[in-house]
């Protein structure tokens, strides 16, 4: 046992422990900076907030006057006239195309992080590198390579060549929920499954990909809202200042929301922001429904599995 | 009998064997794919871009003239307006996201942050369209209206130049990139606030400390590096922003110490001016400065991510900028 | 050394019996102020620092401690014992208001600190866990270096002058200093478990508190940590009311001059205190069946 001179007698204590509870010592000052904080760090969470209440709202303030069930599902007439039925379809279609190029790529290349390579390996690390240096490559910079790779082969701009951009651009996002949702996949089940004798590909494919399943979706949800807001690559590689086209043949160019907005902003013309307007509000509220929808199906999925 | 099982059990194993290897040649081709991609992506900028870099080389970067018709092409005047407008968005965004983060992690009650989070982390879910147009129609007038009094009032910095006719300018660029980049910001550093352990804030709490004190002692100093890398990957994130920009920025190549005048950034030159370009040199070189922005974008993924160390920001950062 | 001599059963006052007096190292000779020679225990008579009136504690709507009322005294070690689950670290750490950071806490009664309710209104949260330190079941030095392990909490106070004076002392009191004076600037994290929880009692009391709340410090040490530590106990409680929750019983009987034993309440398994008395009597001759159960091993 340690004997110290420190305890010969009690120092003169720093404080009377008999007095009342309030602040002693510095601390009133402390509290008063402690408090500064907590209103300055309010107030920026509120300026947050704010930032989004204020772009939303110009966006539905402006936009309603221009939105009725013939704005969504007519085509356009002349400038100011009709809807934007082409660019809606048109986006989908690119949209779509682009998640089926990207979403199984994705869903492999998360597979083989998980089933194949570790997270410490060499292959593992180089593809998780890769992919992070995919997701920091500017979109315009994505649209000049496929039009490169595309376009200048074929002489023509193409939805088909805007698709492939944008599923360059949702890789990296699909691959790394793939890669999370998969990773969630108890352990047990895996185990299981080997206990049983099953092969591998067969319970990647009964097993673990159906357990997956939800994430997978929600992943899906997210970069396809993502996608479907791009211009950058749209605009290089389908880039179509037509928007009277009605065609929907992807391997010509074909007509998109943002590139429908991009180009009223080169018009003069009176009266037809407000359909830029109209659009724009089309797109944020299929992109803010797709990102509830994404939260809400994640919400479940995790229920579903911390009950399993 | 014996034999007949003994041959059936070697022909399902065969066919596990079999679907085994084409699953994995799957999943491996996959990953090749992204490889190649990359490499793709590289090789065909550089090949598009060498008439630009054989007739201009290095000095490209340094050069401020840009007139097509004289064949006089130099970025000098783009790269300036790229760094400007994104240093500023993150001198904005990045004070302001921390804050924000740290409300989020450690003063709001669960209920409130279970709103306030996913509101602005819907701020990255917005389109770069939207924020362009938005900022075109709403934004630059309302700068314009500012531009005189911040002028007067802040006139001896020379940021803060005289105030042009219009809002066209990097300072509403700056604005509108931080917009974008904010959440990205807020997100990470809430996400890297909450892993501090609760043992150590409790046993810092213990020690008598207010809460601003256990944030400054101990939240902060342990996220340092991680909060770190999410502002690089936010600066990365402007820097390569071109849509919303073209339509705020002017596209002028001129460098001006003040902010209140128009500009140009590498992304938005090649979104103005790649589409119909007659010029072989003029293409060309917007390939160029696809380069200098291709370097820009993994220059900064692979800073953030040397930043980081071992922390995994990587996964936040995907559910930050894909929300 | 300890010397204790107890005196006969309480139940005999009728009796007159000399009172003995205890001698432990350092202590002062306590004065014996009550009127009843006999039967009185030495630590009856030191000033009360909490005094707990039927003290309930809620989350929710659950209960999580029944009503409690006890009388905590100046430089004793006071040690909880009882059976997991039983409300230890609830009680614990309501004496210092740091179960406020759970939000369905709500607490009944009072926790009178110096004649003050430490829930009363007006009372500062920061103020309370500056007089009243706590130490944790597991250590978690923060990421630093030793030295500002230790002094971060004095800076914050304002103690800036004579900080490495400060420090060295409260490594000193830790029994920890020889260790580590030569290595004060490497990291924290880089000492033993037994190492690192005597330099979070080093933090605790840097600051030099009026109390200190040991929650089970040595539970997730090994047999020679834990000696450490327990041998702590009798030097710092010169300096410190010392209250510590343990669930080895020997533990107690080693370090304690009070004892309180909490366990379920067979009905509405609410935590209860069952008894409170000095150690010895607690161990020896319990009042409480169920106290005498626990101590004796039948169960817990």
């Amino acid at each position: 046992m340690t004997t110290s001179t420190d305890f010969a007698a009690p120092d003169v204590p720093l404080f009377d422990p008999t007095a009342p509870l309030t602040a002693s010592g510095n601390l009133r000052r402390r509290d008063a900076v402690d408090r500064l904080v907590r209103v300055l760090a309010t107030v920026a969470a509120a300026i947050g907030v704010g930032m989004l209440v204020i772009v939303v709202y110009s966006v539905v303030t402006k936009g309603a006057s221009a939105l009725s069930i013939g704005f969504v599902i007519h085509n356009p007439v002349g400038l100011v006239g009709g809807g934007i039925a082409n660019a809606l379809l048109g986006t989908l279609e690119i949209v779509t195309i682009a998640a089926l190029i990207a979403v199984p790529i994705g869903v492999l290349t998360g597979l083989y992080l998980t089933e194949f390579a570790g997270a410490d390996s060499r292959t593992g690390r180089a593809l998780k590198l890769g992919l992070d240096l995919m997701q920091g490559i500017p979109t315009i910079v994505v649209g000049l390579f496929v039009y490169g790779l595309i376009v200048l082969p074929l002489h023509q701009e193409s939805g088909f060549a805007g698709a492939v951009a944008l599923a360059i651009v949702i890789l990296p996002l699909m691959a790394r929920s793939a890669q999370e949702v998969l990773l969630l996949v108890p352990g047990s089940l895996r185990e299981a499954a080997d206990a049983l004798g099953v092969s591998r590909w067969r319970s990647v494919l009964t097993v673990i990909l159906p357990a997956a399943t939800g994430g997978i979706v929600t992943g899906a949800i997210l970069a396809i809202a993502r996608g479907a807001g791009e211009t950058a690559p749209l605009l290089i590689c389908d880039s179509i200042f037509n928007t009277q086209t009605t065609s929907l043949n992807p391997f010509h160019g074909i007509p998109s929301v943002p590139m429908y907005i991009y180009t009223i902003t080169e018009e003069a013309v009176s009266g037809v922001f407000v359909r830029a307007w109209g659009a724009a509000f089309i797109l944020l509220v299929m992109i803010l429904l797709a990102n509830l929808l994404a939260r809400v199906i994640l919400a479940r999925s995790r229920a579903k599995m911390g009950a399993s | 009998m014996a034999g007949l099982s003994r041959a059936f059990a070697r022909g399902a194993r065969g066919a596990g064997e079999t679907g085994d290897r084409v699953l994995f040649w799957l999943c491996a081709a996959a990953g090749v794919l992204v490889a190649l991609t990359l490499g793709d992506i590289v090789y065909q900028l550089i090949s598009n871009a060498g008439p630009a870099i054989s007739r201009f080389g290095l000095g490209f970067i340094g050069h401020q003239v840009w007139e097509p018709h004289f064949g006089q092409m130099g970025a000098a005047t783009l790269i300036y307006g790229t760094v400007v407008s994104s240093v500023m968005a993150l001198a904005i965004a990045g004070p302001l996201g921390i804050s924000i983060a740290i409300y989020l992690a450690m003063l709001a009650s669960p209920k409130v942050r279970a709103v306030v989070g996913p509101l602005v982390e819907m701020l990255a879910a917005v389109p770069s369209i939207i924020y362009g147009f938005w900022g075109l129609i709403v934004l630059v007038p309302f700068v314009q209206s500012i531009e005189p009094g911040l002028n007067s009032a802040l006139g001896w910095i020379p940021l803060f130049g005289p105030p042009q006719t219009t809002g066209i300018s990097v300072f509403s660029a700056g604005l509108v990139l931080t917009f974008m980049i904010l959440p990205i910001v807020a997100s990470l550093s809430r996400d890297l606030f909450l892993t501090v352990p609760r043992e150590l804030r409790e046993g810092a709490a213990a020690l008598g400390a207010t809460q601003w004190e256990v944030i400054r002692g101990i939240v902060l100093p342990s996220t340092v590096s991680g909060v770190s890398a999410a502002m690089v990957l936010a600066l990365g994130r402007a820097l390569g922003e071109a849509i919303a920009v073209s339509l705020v920025i002017g596209d002028v190549s001129a460098i001006h110490a003040s902010l209140f005048q128009p500009g140009a950034t590498l992304a938005e030159r090649i979104a103005n001016q790649f589409v119909g370009a007659s010029s072989n040199l003029l293409i060309a070189s917007l390939w160029y400065c696809g380069l200098i922005l291709l370097a820009i974008g993994l220059l900064t993924s692979l800073a953030a991510r040397w930043i980081a160390g071992r922390f995994d920001v990587e996964r936040s950062y995907a559910r930050a900028v894909a929300a | 050394m300890t010397v204790w001599d107890s005196t006969e059963d309480r139940a005999r006052d009728d009796q007159p019996v000399p009172a003995r007096v205890r001698i432990r190292t350092g202590a002062r000779t306590p004065t014996i102020a009550s009127h009843r020679a006999q039967g009185v225990r030495i630590n009856e008579s030191r000033p009360v620092v909490f005094d707990i009136r039927d003290m309930s504690v809620y989350y929710g709507s659950n209960r999580a401690l029944m009503g409690t009322s006890m009388k905590i005294r100046r430089n004793l070690v006071t040690a909880v014992i009882g059976p997991s689950g039983c409300g230890k670290s609830t009680f614990i750490r309501s004496l210092n208001r740091m179960n406020d950071s759970i939000p369905s806490f709500r607490l009944t009664g009072q926790v009178l600190y110096h004649g003050h309710d430490v829930y009363g209104a007006g009372v500062n949260r920061v103020e309370v866990r500056r007089r009243i330190g706590m130490v944790f079941q597991k250590p978690n030095p923060f990421p630093k270096s030793i030295y500002d392990n230790v002094a971060w909490a004095p800076r914050n106070l304002g103690l800036k002058s004579g900080l490495d004076e400060r420090v060295e002392r409260a490594l000193k009191q830790a029994a920890l200093w020889d260790e580590v004076k030569n290595r004060l600037r490497t990291s924290a994290l880089g000492l033993s478990g037994g190492q690192q929880q005597r330099l979070c009692i080093a933090r605790a009391i840097a600051v030099e508190p009026d109390v200190l709340l040991l929650d089970e410090p040595a539970s997730a040490l090994d047999p020679v940590s834990t000696a450490s530590i327990e041998d702590l106990m009798h030097t710092l409680k010169n300096r410190y009311t010392i209250v510590i929750v343990t669930h080895n019983m020997q533990q107690a009987a080693r370090v304690a001059d009070q004892t309180a034993f909490f366990s379920l309440d067979r009905v509405d398994q609410v935590g209860t205190l069952i008894e409170y008395g000095d150690t010895e009597t607690i161990f020896r001759s319990p009042k409480d069946t169920r106290t005498r159960d626990y101590v004796t091993g039948q169960f817990g």
